[in-house]
């Protein structure tokens, strides 16, 4: 993924605001991590999975990513927010929620 | 297991496109089966498109200035007139393509706002729309409230709920006690090409839905019950199950209307009672056995009216819905 360019908000002055409020930089909210208000995080029981893809469908942050080389799924923990829809719809129970920092 | 070890290969998925065209690092509570919706209409229509949106949760949790998750051409607009800009985005384009100043190539328009920004607000550029018979789709995401605001009730906040404006309590044992306002039968009701409910739930269904509203000749009209876990008072995680259920228990029908031709696009051989999906739902806390008869009854109506509407306009030898999934 390409780097991103914009400045957070409290860098930016008046004079840099584009007119209009236009952003320019497509897709730059990568650049803010909600992974930091999980309480709950997702782990992932690669021997239990039966590669159904229903995770990564389901997930609304979309932090769930395929590793075709590796087969198996993987989370970014960037991202996840820790809503555990991806555990509570996987048909086998090969994702398992847990206490963060746990 | 033999038949395990077949399953375990990860293999690309057909007809769900690993592009995302809404950034993670979106501001959505968590378990927001409505960005869920979001992120599979635009993999149903592509990058090649330009979307209008009404405020609302959406344009709320998607851009905050500086950051935008749009990886496409995103406009905000007013609560009202979503439907008003999409189509003047496709009458310019238009425009353009004719006088040859923007590529000649196909974009699809989108507009999309919440239920407020639809069936309150938006309503009138809705209907112009409509009426004007602009090539374009528009698309609500219903949560039957006024989610980023608090959880206010709008005119799609279904009977019996419990909002922060329409609290249950000795004056009002029912709480919201009006009926949910039928957007997509008043959307079938301008004679559009294509009208459609849909629930990312069943997600398959949903793209297909959102490519035949992409196909359509003119205006096409999309309604996705989007399941918000933090006003309808549910845990994150089932937010996917609570869609399914609407779906199941016959509260939120899945069905099409294609040139006035009305179709079923799932029906159970039996309905769930209604109470399956009601219970557990913070927002339904209050009700009791009297006025859970009284939304069955309801439903019960509507479905039967919906398999009246779909016998009267169908063709005579109409093929079975699918059963499953």
């Amino acid at each position: 993924m390409e780097e991103i360019v914009s400045k957070p908000i409290d860098e930016i002055t008046w004079r840099e605001i584009e007119p209009g409020g236009v952003i320019t930089e497509a897709g730059n909210a990568r650049s803010y991590h909600t992974g930091s208000w999980r309480s709950l995080r997702p782990h992932y029981l690669e021997e239990k999975c039966i590669r159904c893809w229903r995770c990564y469908i389901m997930c609304p942050d979309a932090a769930i990513s395929p590793d075709f080389t590796n087969n198996r799924m993987v989370w970014n923990y960037d991202y996840c927010k820790g809503c555990g829809i991806c555990a509570y719809e996987c048909p086998v129970d090969a994702i398992e929620v847990r206490e963060e920092g746990e | 297991m033999p038949e395990e070890s077949k399953k375990k290969i990860l293999k690309p998925l057909k007809n769900f496109p690993l592009e995302e065209h809404i950034a993670s690092g979106h501001r959505a509570c968590q378990g927001c089966a409505e960005v869920l919706a979001v992120r599979h209409v635009l993999k149903a229509i592509g990058p090649e498109m330009v979307l209008a949106m009404a405020t609302g949760c959406m344009e709320i949790i998607s851009s905050p200035y500086p950051l935008t998750s749009w990886n496409v051409p995103w406009i905000h607009v007013a609560f009202e007139n979503a439907a008003a800009v999409g189509s003047g985005v496709e009458a310019g384009l238009k425009a353009l393509r004719r006088k040859g100043r923007v590529p000649d190539k196909e974009v699809t328009v989108v507009a999309m706002g919440g239920d407020g920004g639809t069936s309150d607000i938006g309503f009138q550029a809705l209907s112009g729309m409509f009426e004007r018979g602009h090539k374009m789709i528009y698309v609500c995401v219903d949560n039957e409230a006024y989610m980023n605001t608090g959880i206010q009730r709008s005119s799609s906040t279904p009977f019996g709920a419990s909002t922060t404006t329409s609290p249950a309590g000795k004056m009002s044992p029912s709480g919201q006690n009006t009926s949910k306002k039928d957007m997509p039968g008043i959307a079938a009701a301008h004679n559009i090409p294509y009208v459609a409910t849909a629930c990312p739930s069943y997600y398959s269904d949903l793209m297909k839905k959102v490519a035949k509203a992409k196909e359509a000749d003119g205006p096409a009209y999309l309604h996705i019950l989007s399941v918000c876990p933090t006003g309808w008072r549910i845990p994150p995680e089932k937010a996917i199950e609570y869609g399914q259920l609407a779906v199941d228990t016959g509260i939120f029908p899945l069905y099409e209307v294609d040139h006035g031709v009305w179709k079923m696009s799932r029906k159970p051989k039996q309905l769930k009672p209604v109470a399956d999906y009601l219970k557990g739902q913070g927002r339904y806390r209050h009700l009791d056995e009297t006025l859970i008869a009284v939304i069955q009854k309801g439903v019960d109506e509507k479905w039967e009216r919906l398999l009246k509407m779909t016998e009267m306009t169908g063709p005579a030898t109409s093929e079975q819905p699918a059963q499953e999934e």
